[in-house]
């Protein structure tokens, strides 16, 4: 099992003919995802990497029944992207591209709230269910099919994370990145309550930072509903307040959204929060054992 | 993106938002000119990017032109510490030259896009000129706050709630409409994060007024405002981090002793922390971007060592579509051109780790490797301490 992606998903890249949508895709490819179709306005009717490129989602989805979009187009043109795979009723979006405006991702996510899509990102590495469907950036094989659900508002980190777990031998149900922007689509309690619906998932890792408050929201809901433990680091103990640390989102501001009140908000509603990212798997071991996984 | 407070008045002016009458200064002699013009009394206050410019003597009242022109001799060319500068201060090149009023009562207002909610949010409080922060945290219930339908945008029924809230009646409850209307079109049309004024006055003649002005802008959105993207005041920004900025790498100088070198945002923050939890000081963010390669390595290792502060590097690298070969290889060859003394520990994880450590190993430089970043860290400390 697994959450949003599998084998059954199909894939389009938006923005493939260029240079990060190129590479990605062939990566993806290689990784056994079902990269079904690329749209790069102009080039309809072509190949590329022997994927058929369309002008429009809308042709696409039309013609390869495309059920999820990974958008590479440069951040101008990102939330245009975002919004003609909502229009085509692409069930998941995902937005790796790093620097849309803030105002155009508040449009957006108004356009979100009346559609049936789900969007991932944007400023993020994607969604992986090992050995069944990558769709992002993320290195593949550091991932192994498994038992643990992770979400994240960082990159390389979730790497970090993802790699202790396949060594500890726990695995993978599936990894989302959230992505690092003030405002996004899917939140990390978003994400909780898919997990929590997952059988396969017996552990969650929370990959939070400092800026805003989505990790507590997550955490209010976990305390309440979530059988399984769930693991948390927040990065951001030492960034100074005001500057905005690498991530667009990643900023305390107005006294709000530092590490220390995320932390003590997480541990009060029961998260197992470590200190370094260095500690996740053998706590990630623990947790499972005291569980009899 | 933060501007000056003479260019946030410009701005604020621009889209009807009532403001003091004014103008901007580089040199004493202007002053008084332009405090005669003003009618004589005036107030200088220093333009710098920080805050608790009053209390550390950055603005000041002159009844007349020749007291305006002894305070700009003043304040101009001095090095202004307050709270928000650090110990070094900033530099004065420029004093707004304002006509003073008289002030019957400060409130706040600002306009910001709020992250929770998604949306447009006016926030405004009875009590004006103080930190919104302390007040949010003391008394709450003192705070309003407007959301705005972005489709639909600010409504009257919405400015007249900030009225109600900050007690106003009459012509002035009637010209928040307008002001709000303003400051709302500011923030959409320029891409703005906040648009604040701290405060928000009503003079003895009953006039709203914006005594004072604060915006920042969306780094994001600045490829389509030209004009504000124009207003970028290099010198109130730190300059190795201008300097990284031309390299494409996000650096951020702390005060500590140990020089960071991270690939990723969020695991760059996660390095800075567990040098901390090890008990050591991490003395920058540095964020090498998902491209690192030898020219990039090269120049991150100049802007840390130009930072006198550094006693030694932690290189924390983890390779996903970068090659951790490819990078020990610009590492290596780096540190032999920049002639690195200090003691280097790299981490290295993911693809091609093993390759990677094994160049380091051969390289004949006196790296020191670490399999975690927990001993990365350690490493990191003990070389500190032990230098």
């Amino acid at each position: 099992m697994s959450v949003l992606v599998g084998k059954q998903t199909r894939v389009l890249v938006q923005g493939i003919t260029g240079k990060e949508g190129s590479f990605h895709a062939e990566q993806m490819i290689a990784y056994g995802t079902k990269v079904v179709a690329g749209v790069t306005p102009g080039k309809g009717g072509s190949e590329h990497l022997g994927v058929p490129i369309f002008n429009s989602v809308r042709d696409a989805v039309a013609k390869t029944r495309a059920n999820a979009s990974v958008i590479f187009v440069p951040p101008a043109f990102a939330a245009d992207a975002i919004l003609e795979s909502i229009a085509a009723g692409v069930p998941l979006v995902v937005c790796i591209t790093e620097g849309v405006p803030v105002l155009d991702m508040m449009r957006v996510k108004h356009a979100l709230k009346n559609s049936a899509s789900v969007l991932i990102g944007p400023n993020c590495p994607g969604i992986i269910t090992p050995g069944e469907c990558k769709i992002g950036i993320m290195p593949g094989f550091i991932h192994k099919k498994g038992k643990a659900g992770v979400v994240s508002r960082s990159g390389t980190l979730t790497y970090e994370t993802v790699d202790q777990l396949t060594r500890a031998g726990i695995g993978e149900t599936s990894c989302i990145g959230i992505g690092g922007d003030p405002i996004g689509g899917l939140s990390f309690l978003d994400a909780v309550k898919l997990f929590e619906k997952d059988k396969e998932t017996k552990l969650l890792v929370l990959i939070g930072e400092i800026g805003g408050s989505k990790e507590e929201e997550a955490a209010s809901y976990i305390k309440q509903h979530l059988k399984i433990p769930v693991i948390a680091f927040i990065a951001g103990r030492t960034a100074p307040p005001g500057r905005r640390m690498g991530h667009a989102g990643a900023i305390v501001s107005g006294g709000k959204g530092d590490a220390a009140s995320k932390i003590a908000f997480l541990k009060r509603c029961g998260l197992k929060v470590v200190d370094t990212p260095s500690e996740i798997g053998e706590a990630a071991l623990k947790l499972l054992k005291k569980k009899g996984h | 993106m933060n501007v000056h407070e003479y260019q946030a008045k410009e701005l604020l002016r621009h889209y009807g938002v009532p403001v003091p009458a004014g103008a901007v200064a580089g040199k004493p002699e202007q002053v008084p000119v332009l405090a005669e013009k003003l009618g004589g009394r005036v107030v200088i206050k220093a333009q710098v990017h920080a805050g608790g410019r009053g209390k550390a003597g950055g603005v000041k009242l002159a009844s007349n032109p020749e007291e305006a022109l002894a305070h700009a001799r003043g304040i101009l060319g001095m090095r202004l510490v307050t709270p928000q500068t650090g110990a070094e201060g900033r530099l004065v090149r420029k004093v707004l030259v304002e006509a003073a009023v008289s002030i019957q009562k400060e409130f706040y207002l600002a306009a910001l896009v709020d992250r929770e909610s998604a949306r447009p949010v006016i926030i405004a409080c009875r009590e004006g000129g103080m930190e919104i922060e302390a007040v949010a945290h003391s008394a709450p219930e003192k705070i309003a706050r407007e959301v705005v339908d972005p489709l639909a945008g600010l409504q009257p029924f919405q400015a007249r709630h900030v009225a109600a809230a900050l007690g106003l009646e009459g012509e002035a409850a009637k010209a928040v409409f307008p002001l709000l209307t303003g400051l709302y079109r500011l923030l959409i049309e320029k891409d703005a994060s906040q648009v604040e004024i701290n405060p928000l006055v009503i003079t003895a003649a009953g006039q709203l007024l914006a005594a004072d002005a604060k915006i920042n802008f969306d780094d994001n959105a600045l490829f389509r405002h030209p004009d504000i993207a124009r207003l970028r005041d290099l010198h109130e920004e730190q300059p190795l981090e201008v300097e990284a900025s031309k390299y494409h790498l996000n650096y951020i100088r702390l005060h500590g002793e140990i020089g960071c070198m991270v690939n990723g945002a969020g695991l760059a923050m996660a390095t800075m922390d567990v040098i901390q939890h090890c008990g050591g000081s991490p003395a920058n963010f540095l964020d090498v971007g998902g491209g690192a390669n030898a020219e990039t390595v090269e120049q991150a290792f100049r802007i840390i060592l130009k930072d006198k502060n550094v006693r030694a590097i932690l290189i924390n690298i983890f390779g996903g579509i970068v090659r951790c070969d490819r990078v020990a290889s610009g590492v290596a060859e780096a540190a032999r051109k920049v002639r690195v003394k200090l003691p280097v520990v790299v981490r290295l994880a993911g693809t091609n780790a093993e390759e990677g450590r094994k160049i380091l190993d051969e390289s004949g430089l006196s790296f020191l490797t670490a399999a975690s970043l927990a001993e990365a860290a350690h490493k990191a400390v003990e070389a500190v301490k032990s230098l």
